[in-house]
């Protein structure tokens, strides 16, 4: 017998204020009350608990959402879907997303990691897309931590043990680490499919009558409310929250791909959507809302794992690798053939009714019968919102100048922190080949990923550097869309849209909710002006620890187009004897850069200005330079400035370089202003180079030797590549072999 | 030459392995079912890498059951090319149609790079144009790629030329003798952990897998050519 004699009853839940344990406040339970004109039942209640979570609903989010361009010349769908689509001509289309599973893995971090990258990869193929590549935007702690170090190491191992067996290769993305992190990482996960246009799939219920299907693995009792435990703070009692975390398979999810994408070409598919946070109820809702009609659905049809399942775990259950679809009536056999043949359940759980409704039976009786537009229109909460008292601290304070004494050491000091180390002990766990189409791979600007039969490729990246966002959110968020654009301008791609994940605290501190208006308001302008619109995204709020809030973390995910990949351009020095060129002039401008955090440990002052009029022309002229083939290498001058940019342009490669320049070492070696391009050219094309942007200064040339030479006025800095290749490539597995 | 690419569940390089042939070497080619029970028609069999059946057993131990088996055992029987790339050596190894096992790479950690590796063999149809002791750049990418086998076993390896591919350099998994990929006593067996379906395009980095391809290609049309004429 199911446990449902135990739950409260309606009254009971009244009483005793049981919705708050649930996540709803009271005035979200009085409106519930209102909506249904009666008292909700606890299944009932846990179905608004999980729809009405931040999560699911993000209703504090929404009135700054509302900032973001979402439309636009290419955009095929904007967000609302499971993942967004960008035209990229020939009749195909581009669809991707990214989404966060930020507290699933604090807790349980291979699961937390594995599932993230299951769910996204579901919200892709769910819009008939084939998925091609993952991207993994990962923040952490301090190394040092032994716990920092396990959360590490196992959310890699889940990430890579998902991605790898799927078979879909994880060919980018980015890892930062910084204390605000501790207790409270961020794995962001971003899935990129292509598709026909022809095969565009929506998440709605359509058609009275027709068919609702239950397809992939069967439901347990895993992952219930995860979607509220997304919505609250992480604190000592979340390791009891364990079981809210799932578990995830990807070889049943490889066969629910296959299985999907056969479907997708099927007439009788109306509608597909997966079962991701907030499970059966958030897809069965949806749908329904979606397409004005409500879902009739039998609860003892639906494939459980687990006996004695009440209607309330059946419905608010994460069980992972299941989806949605609603198809036309009198094909249920045919569709069932084609799961079959993957050895997958299809079972017809329900029909699409005229009634607004979602009605749910359970052992003969309705257990839940609510206004299916009810549970997906959470009431919206404005939040206040505070200028801190650091943010106009830090306007005002006098600008930060660094006195370096032994420029050697700075830089193998830099390059050994594991933000700027490389990344090498990450992404050889990842298989970033399978499907044979990684042009370029994980370590350069942007991965470039071919599109099969074409001489077209996508190119593709997450940025965000939070640093800039925590001294000012505003151009913080205008920086991360910025140096997303130049990543995929630097790999040879024409920017095309963004998806987006914004991490923060909760915003039910006005001062983190300023932080949130601000970095949108901020992204939202660099979207318009740099044209690309954001066409998917998810919000993870509540990333906090008793230590206090996260920095400002919205992730931008960028893909590109590469129109012919012999555009396809990456950062290292190509030829003995090429010029190398500096685009864009240094500026004093240390707030946030990794030369503060190096020598402070903590940042202040202003971020670094950024002028969008300049970036868009500056961006269109590199862009142009590569499409001419006049550049043998770009790299975009980002964290840790020109030194670290030379730096990793010779890594991997036999040469060295001789540079002089007529500027402040410290400042042209580590500032971090904006715009600004390393770039090699081969002398046939100087002279055109030089007429197409003619602020760029030639500062030397390519040598084949290990020597890097940087002269300056006053003094000489002189460095060994091969030795700063050990500082930078042994740094992140010697922290994690060696404290293991 | 028409081949036939086995398509299990949770097989993952199935369509690598297919363009290699179809676009790399410009062959014919088809993927086969693991439900199916007869591979007459094709002229080489080719077991492609990924995570048949999840590999939540021991890689491979699931697949050495499914329906086709027989008949790629029967193919191998015939002196059919059979070439079994990762998961697809691992299924080779469980099948019994070559020596040895595979453990967890001795770092415990999934692996996937760029390796070189030595040709040991040249004189296999899968080889032949390659020379004796050249280095070509073709990729890996397992979690259980650590060859083991007894020592008798080794000998026998050794003393009949059938390690085929020996890491050159670091040797990334821990395998026994740095073995990268044997074959069985009558040649026609090659499995192999590196992936030469990821090396067929210059595009993506090296083109030296696709020789590998052609080699199996001219012995064909050698051995139909002698037929014929015979």
């Amino acid at each position: 017998m199911p446990l449902t004699h135990l739950e409260p009853s309606p009254d009971q839940i009244e009483q005793d204020k049981v919705y708050r344990t649930m996540g709803l406040t009271e005035e979200e339970y009085q409106k519930v009350k209102k909506l249904l004109g009666r008292k909700p039942n606890y299944t009932e209640t846990g179905l608004f608990s999980v729809m009405w979570s931040e999560h699911c609903s993000y209703k504090t989010s929404k009135p700054v959402l509302k900032y973001f361009p979402t439309t636009g010349e290419h955009v095929l769908q904007g967000p609302g879907e499971g993942a967004g689509i960008v035209d990229i001509g020939d009749g195909q289309a581009v669809v991707f997303k990214i989404e966060s599973h930020n507290h699933p893995s604090a807790i349980e971090p291979y699961q937390g990691a594995a599932t993230g990258v299951g769910g996204i990869i579901r919200d892709v193929f769910s819009m008939g897309a084939r998925p091609v590549a993952l991207l993994d935007s990962l923040r952490f702690g301090n190394l040092d931590n032994s716990r920092v170090r396990y959360l590490f190491e196992e959310v890699v191992s889940g990430i890579a043990g998902y991605g790898n067996c799927i078979g879909i290769p994880t060919v980018g993305g980015e890892l930062q680490f910084d204390p605000c992190y501790n207790g409270n990482p961020l794995v962001n996960a971003m899935c990129v499919g292509i598709m026909n246009h022809e095969d565009i799939q929506v998440g709605q219920a359509r058609g009275i009558g027709n068919t609702v299907m239950y397809v992939g693995a069967s439901t347990g009792r895993d992952g219930i409310n995860g979607a509220t435990f997304a919505s609250e703070e992480i604190s000592e009692k979340s390791d009891e929250k364990r079981s809210a975390v799932q578990v995830g398979d990807p070889f049943m999810e490889k066969l629910l791909v296959e299985a999907c994408l056969e479907l997708t070409k099927h007439e009788a598919l109306v509608g597909i959507q997966d079962m991701g946070a907030a499970g059966l109820v958030s897809s069965a809702s949806e749908m329904a809302a979606k397409a004005g009609v409500g879902i009739h659905m039998n609860l003892d049809l639906i494939p459980q794992r687990e006996t004695e399942m009440t209607p309330y775990e059946m419905m608010l259950s994460e069980s992972q690798e299941r989806m949605l679809i609603v198809i036309k009536k009198g094909s249920e056999e045919e569709i069932k053939a084609i799961f079959a043949r993957w050895g997958l359940h299809a079972v017809a759980v329900g029909e699409v009714i005229e009634e607004e409704v979602l009605r749910l039976e359970h052992k003969g009786k309705i257990v839940a019968d609510v206004p299916s537009d009810s549970l997906a229109s959470a009431p919206v909460r404005h939040m206040p919102s505070k200028v801190p008292a650091s943010y106009l601290a830090n306007q005002s304070a006098s600008a930060w100048i660094p006195e370096i004494t032994n420029f050697e050491k700075t830089i193998k000091k830099l390059l050994a922190q594991p933000t700027h180390a490389s990344k090498e002990w990450v992404t050889r766990q990842y298989d970033y080949m399978v499907q044979t189409n990684t042009v370029v791979a994980p370590g350069s600007d942007a991965a470039v990923v071919r599109v099969r039969g074409t001489n077209k490729g996508l190119a593709m990246t997450t940025d965000c550097n939070a640093k800039y966002l925590a001294l000012d959110p505003n151009v913080g968020g205008k920086i991360a869309v910025a140096e997303a654009s130049r990543n995929i301008i630097c790999s040879g791609g024409v920017p095309l849209a963004i998806t987006d994940c914004l991490n923060f605290g909760s915003p039910e501190n006005p001062e983190v909710f300023w932080q949130i208006d601000e970095s949108v308001k901020g992204m939202a302008k660099a979207c318009d002006v740099l044209k690309t619109p954001v066409i998917s995204g998810n919000v993870s709020l509540y990333n906090e620890t008793d230590r206090g809030a996260i920095d400002p973390t919205p992730v931008v995910g960028m893909v590109g187009l590469v129109e012919n990949l012999d555009h396809v351009m990456t950062a290292p020095f190509k030829n003995e004897g090429d010029a190398v060129y500096v685009i864009g002039q240094a500026n004093p401008e240390f707030g946030g850069s990794a030369l503060q955090i190096l020598m402070d440990g903590e940042v202040s002052g202003k971020a670094p200005v950024l002028d969008l009029e300049l970036e868009k022309n500056r961006q269109g002229l590199v862009l142009k330079a590569i499409k001419s083939g006049y550049l043998a290498s770009a790299h975009d001058i980002s964290e840790g400035g020109l030194a670290l940019a030379i730096a990793e342009s010779l890594f991997g490669t036999e040469f060295g370089c001789d540079l002089h320049f007529n500027s402040d070492p410290a400042v042209e070696l580590f500032a971090e202003t904006q715009s600004r391009y390393l770039v090699t050219v081969p002398e046939a094309s100087k002279s055109a180079f030089e007429s197409l942007i003619e602020d760029a200064v030639l500062v030397g040339k390519v040598t084949r030797s290990e020597k890097i030479n940087l002269d300056f006025e006053a003094s000489t800095v002189t460095l060994n590549r091969t030795e700063l290749e050990n500082e930078w490539r042994g740094a992140l597995s010697c922290i994690m072999s060696a404290k293991n | 030459m028409k081949t036939a690419v086995i398509v299990f569940p949770g097989s993952n390089c199935d369509q690598d392995m297919y363009y290699a042939i179809k676009d790399g070497l410009g062959e014919e080619v088809d993927y086969v079912w693991h439900a199916e029970t007869s591979l007459d028609g094709y002229d080489a069999i080719m077991i492609p890498g990924g995570f048949s059946y999840g590999d939540y057993l021991r890689s491979g131990a699931i697949a050495r059951f499914a329906g086709i088996m027989p008949a790629v055992i029967e193919a191998a029987n015939q002196g059919k090319p059979v070439l079994g790339v990762c998961n697809g050596f691992q299924i080779l190894l469980e099948a019994g149609l070559l020596p040895g096992a595979m453990l967890k790479n001795k770092h415990l950690k999934f692996i996937c790079d760029m390796v070189n590796l030595k040709v040991e063999n040249n004189q296999t149809q899968f080889t032949k144009l390659y020379d004796k002791n050249e280095i070509i750049g073709i990729p890996i990418a397992h979690g259980e790629g650590n060859y083991f086998c007894d020592d008798a076993t080794l000998k026998e390896l050794q003393d009949n030329n059938r390690i085929v591919f020996t890491y050159s350099g670091e040797n990334p998994n821990g395998s026994r003798a740095d073995i990268a990929g044997i074959i069985n006593p009558a040649g026609n067996v090659l499995g192999m952990m590196p992936h030469p379906e990821r090396a067929a395009d210059a595009l993506l980095g090296s083109a030296d897998g696709l020789r590998l391809f052609q080699s199996i290609l001219n012995h064909w049309r050698e051995s139909t050519h002698a037929a014929y004429t015979s």
